[in-house]
């Protein structure tokens, strides 16, 4: 078992989430930046959709009950492990009554922390995640909050010593697949997008992130009829700002959606802080 | 009608009617193409996601799905124009059998601000509000919670001016031209008209969702 010391300013449980449940009102949720989690979960030997913990801005401290092996990925942070500096992206161990202390993030939001057997907290509709929105899954992590280690099913190897991650920037091109209602909006509304940059506000959290900088005026008024929402899809409220979704999105809505953020772009944009800027570059859709 | 790409691993297919994302929601669900992972009808619309799908060739499977629903849709409406008295009996029979009844108190806190913006009396909204049948248009805002349409014009009230910081699970309530019942303690700006027993949301249930999409309502009072 892992005892939470300290879970930074927030932590939650978090796997690939709860696909399959969105015409009942049950968002995605899952990693936000999923191919961090996925990398954690191949350094421990476990599959890719294992539970591990999201932080959010570092600052955890964990207490192990077991022996285990871990590994952190995502937003790199500096690492003690049981009073030893230890590395990201790496497979670490960590004797039975060691601790380790998660710093502050150099760079990105999101840290991942997976242990070799996962996360076994209690599935709800076949997931572990903690939904903020709808608040299925565990609650957010707290001082005292003790989390048992297994179920993530049968673990492979360790064969890597350690694995590189990109850079997280602070200011990533976008890319956006226009629509599905572009034509919402005024012409110069796509130019404006593309100008940019926008800005991070600091409303963010793991339903969207809102962006500052130049409003997007709508060709038309009103609301679109409730219509079902998609990850990494570009909401406009009225007021015209922008609002990316993530994991914990609401799954229909009546604002228009200008554009879709691609999926190999979406972890970067999991990724951005208050202040941070990006880019939007409209894309093709790509035939896959 | 017209098929939209919601980027690059989902389609928004546009029905141009309830009825139509209805049918066409049931369609793919009794016979869901490959890769795909969620069917999300909307009022007018039906969301399909399927990353792991080629989008060209799912567009051209809903594209045929589309026009079979649109078709039927209006073949339907003339053969319900010739239609028999047994042919009707049936379909009431039918009907009737496919209800989900929710026995309400009607009881709830805004009856009375119901009536003063509707000019009824209490008594003649219960009335109504029991007398309509209901089809859960969509579902959304939580998980569980189920737009209700149907709701008679006379009761459509604007939703709170300030939202309650939580309504218990179980409350009837009615905004717009909606009406609902919270499947679980919420925030909400509905106002209430009663409450039922009935569970609406049990994640330990399968499905989870008492009121899923297409699904007829009556409320007992």
């Amino acid at each position: 078992m892992i005892e939470i010391v300290s879970p930074g300013p927030y932590a939650t449980v978090q796997d690939l989430g709860r696909p399959g449940y969105a015409h009942l009102g049950v968002p995605r949720s899952g990693a936000a930046d999923a191919p961090s989690l996925r990398l954690a979960n191949r350094l421990v030997g476990n599959p890719e959709s294992a539970a591990g913990i999201e932080l959010t801005f570092g600052g955890a401290v964990l207490r192990f009950g077991d022996n285990a092996w871990i590994a952190l990925t995502g937003a790199p942070c500096p690492l003690d492990a049981d009073r030893r500096p230890t590395g990201m992206c790496a497979p670490v161990w960590i004797p039975q009554g060691g601790t380790l202390r998660v710093g502050t993030p150099r760079e990105g939001l999101r840290t991942y922390v997976a242990v070799r057997g996962g996360i076994g907290v209690e599935p709800v509709l076949g997931s572990r995640s903690t939904d903020s929105l709808s608040g299925l899954g565990p609650p957010p992590l707290r001082p005292g909050t003790v989390l048992p280690v297994g179920g993530a099913g049968p673990s492979a190897a360790i064969r890597v010593d350690s694995a590189v991650q990109g850079p997280f920037s602070s200011c990533p091109p976008v890319r956006i697949v226009l629509g599905p209602r572009a034509d919402w909006f005024a012409p110069d509304a796509v130019a404006a997008l593309r100008a940019g940059p926008y800005e991070v506000a600091t409303e963010i959290n793991r339903v969207g992130v809102r962006l500052r900088g130049a409003a997007l005026e709508r060709a038309r008024g009103g609301e679109i009829p409730s219509e079902g929402m998609t990850l990494g899809a570009v909401q406009v409220p009225p007021d015209g700002r922008p609002i990316v979704f993530l994991a914990d999105h609401p799954t229909t809505g009546g604002y228009p959606v200008i554009g879709v953020v691609t999926a190999r772009d979406l972890p970067l944009v999991a990724q951005l802080r208050p202040g941070d800027r990006l880019w939007f570059r409209p894309v093709p859709g790509v035939r896959t | 009608m017209t098929i939209r790409r919601a980027g690059e691993h989902a389609l928004l297919v546009e029905t141009g009617s309830l009825e139509a994302a209805h049918r066409l929601d049931a369609l793919l669900r009794a016979d869901r193409p490959e890769h795909v992972e969620e069917i999300v009808p909307g009022q007018e619309t039906v969301l399909v996601v399927a990353p792991d799908a080629d989008q060209g060739r799912l567009e051209s499977r809903l594209a045929g799905l589309l026009a079979s629903v649109t078709d039927a849709g209006a073949a339907r409406d003339e053969a319900g124009a010739a239609r028999d008295e047994a042919g009707a009996a049936r379909d009431e029979a039918g009907a009737a059998a496919g209800v989900v009844e929710i026995p309400v108190v009607y009881d709830g806190d805004d009856l009375d601000s119901v009536a003063a913006l509707t000019g009824l009396t209490v008594a003649e909204v219960i009335a109504l509000h029991a007398g309509s049948e209901f089809v859960v248009g969509w579902l959304g805002f939580a998980p569980g919670f189920a737009y209700l349409i149907g709701l008679d014009p006379r009761l459509h009230v604007p939703r709170l001016d300030a939202p309650r910081t939580s309504v218990p699970p179980g409350s009837v309530a009615i905004a717009g031209p909606y009406s609902a019942v919270y499947p679980s303690a919420s925030p909400g700006g509905w106002r209430l008209l009663g409450r039922t027993d009935v569970r609406v949301w049990d994640v330990s249930a399968d499905p989870p969702a008492k009121l899923p999409p297409g699904t007829r309502v009556r409320f007992l009072p």
